[in-house]
């Protein structure tokens, strides 16, 4: 599967706040998005993910068979908020994820583990810290299988050992063959990465 | 979809999900009409039923706003969008549109009847009504996820969708207060207010679905 994005513009309230992005991805590729604050880093992965209409360009999926029906189909996008409900247990919040997103990969208390939360699956959302929200926030990247992972900034809040671990689960994840565009000013400690920097022109 | 109604109801009859909040609100509308009228039993027992249906059309718009804001606020609903490929927005938006209902609606048809005692109605003009509420209301609720979609961006749009779609749910209250009257006196038609308050629930379970899905999709920033 490759992700390709040709000459790709968009704009916020009817000013263009990117244009002409063009990359390329196969296989256990990663893209790195950097840039400062307000360069349109966040943007560009909403628009990749279809919550925002592109101003010019397009982004499409090839090789990928008739499995999926769309970029928006194939990714799992993780933005600045966690998407789970303070007022249900960890559990219940990644049973549902599970379950709506379907393709089931990993079961919760694997995910759980993976992410290095061991025994909070009881616990409300709401009592985690910030840190603990996030990583469970990843944890449901784990849960049903999507071959591209867009993450905005998904090591905010976290700490470094926890940093590390993203790193290796992003790494297992391009080497089962997944693709992984991140918006991020922190380094991620990855490997063999595509660099595209925003607002430099 | 299962999964989705299972979580929306569940957050709807935990604590904050407003179930009881609207039930009360109920039954401070419908506890106060008698103060306002006066004691006159006939009188109360011939507008009964067209009380009933305006406290529960009321009590059913408090909750709106939260139908899809919550969703939002923690980034559910983008990943909603995300996945309308696998699950069609429309259908997403039934879903909880359904939740929504069973969660903070229906006590109301259930708590009907009691408040039908309240207003002097005989038994067989409390039942039309509870029947008329069971089927006409979730027409409220799919006209209202449409307003609530149209308003997911706005702070403080509660009131905003209220304003919105009463207008629209005048005939449904007219068709479901006429059906309620029929059943009690004789000489009016129950059947076929009742059916045209079947077909405008049916028609807006499609319809209202569709409007929200196509606000939400636009309404992404």
């Amino acid at each position: 599967m490759r992700l390709v994005a040709e000459n790709l513009g968009a704009e916020r309230g009817g000013e263009a706040v990117f244009d002409g992005v063009n990359f390329a991805l196969g296989p256990g590729g990663m893209l790195v998005v950097t840039g400062f604050n307000g360069s349109g880093k966040s943007t560009l992965l909403r628009v990749v993910a279809g919550l925002l209409p592109a101003r010019e360009g397009s982004v499409r999926i090839e090789e990928a068979g008739d499995r999926f029906a769309g970029v928006a189909d194939a990714c799992h996008y993780l933005g600045h908020q966690n998407a789970m409900k303070p007022a249900m247990t960890v559990n219940e919040n990644l049973e549902f994820w599970r379950s709506f997103h379907g393709d089931p990969d990993l079961d919760t208390a694997d995910a759980i583990d993976a992410v290095g939360l061991e025994g909070v699956g009881h616990l409300p959302f709401g009592y985690l810290s910030t840190g603990q929200k996030r990583r469970i926030s990843i944890a449901k990247l784990l849960v049903s299988h999507r071959p591209i992972w867009l993450l905005d900034e998904p090591t905010a809040g976290l700490d470094r050992a926890s940093e590390g671990r993203v790193s290796r689960l992003i790494d297992s994840h391009r080497e089962r063959g997944g693709i992984v565009v991140a918006a991020t000013h922190l380094p991620l400690g990855v490997d063999n990465i595509d660099e595209l920097r925003m607002g430099e022109c | 979809m299962l999964a989705l109604y299972r979580r929306d109801l569940r957050l709807g009859l935990r604590a904050g999900g407003g179930a009881l909040v609207g039930v009360l609100f109920f039954l401070a509308v419908v506890a106060t009409i008698p103060f306002g009228i006066g004691p006159d039993l006939n009188l109360l027992a011939r507008i009964g039923p067209a009380i009933l249906w305006i406290g529960a059309l009321l009590a059913s718009l408090l909750g709106l706003d939260r139908l899809f804001q919550a969703d939002r606020d923690d980034g559910s609903l983008d990943l909603m969008i995300v996945a309308s490929d696998r699950h069609m927005l429309p259908l997403t938006v039934l879903a909880k549109c359904l939740a929504h209902w069973t969660g903070t609606v229906l006590p109301l048809v259930i708590a009907s009847p009691l408040f039908g005692l309240l207003m002097n109605m005989e038994p067989l003009a409390i039942a039309a009504t509870a029947l008329t509420l069971l089927v006409g209301t979730p027409a409220i609720t799919f006209l209202g996820a449409a307003g609530a979609a149209v308003a997911v961006a706005l702070p403080r749009g509660g009131l905003l969708i209220s304003v919105l779609i009463l207008p629209l749910v005048i005939p449904i209250l007219i068709f479901g207060v006429s059906a309620s009257y029929g059943a009690a006196a004789d000489p009016q038609p129950f059947l076929q207010p009742f059916f045209i308050l079947c077909a405008l629930t049916l028609l807006l379970a499609v319809v209202g679905p569709m409007a929200a899905a196509a606000a939400l999709r636009w309404s992404a920033d």
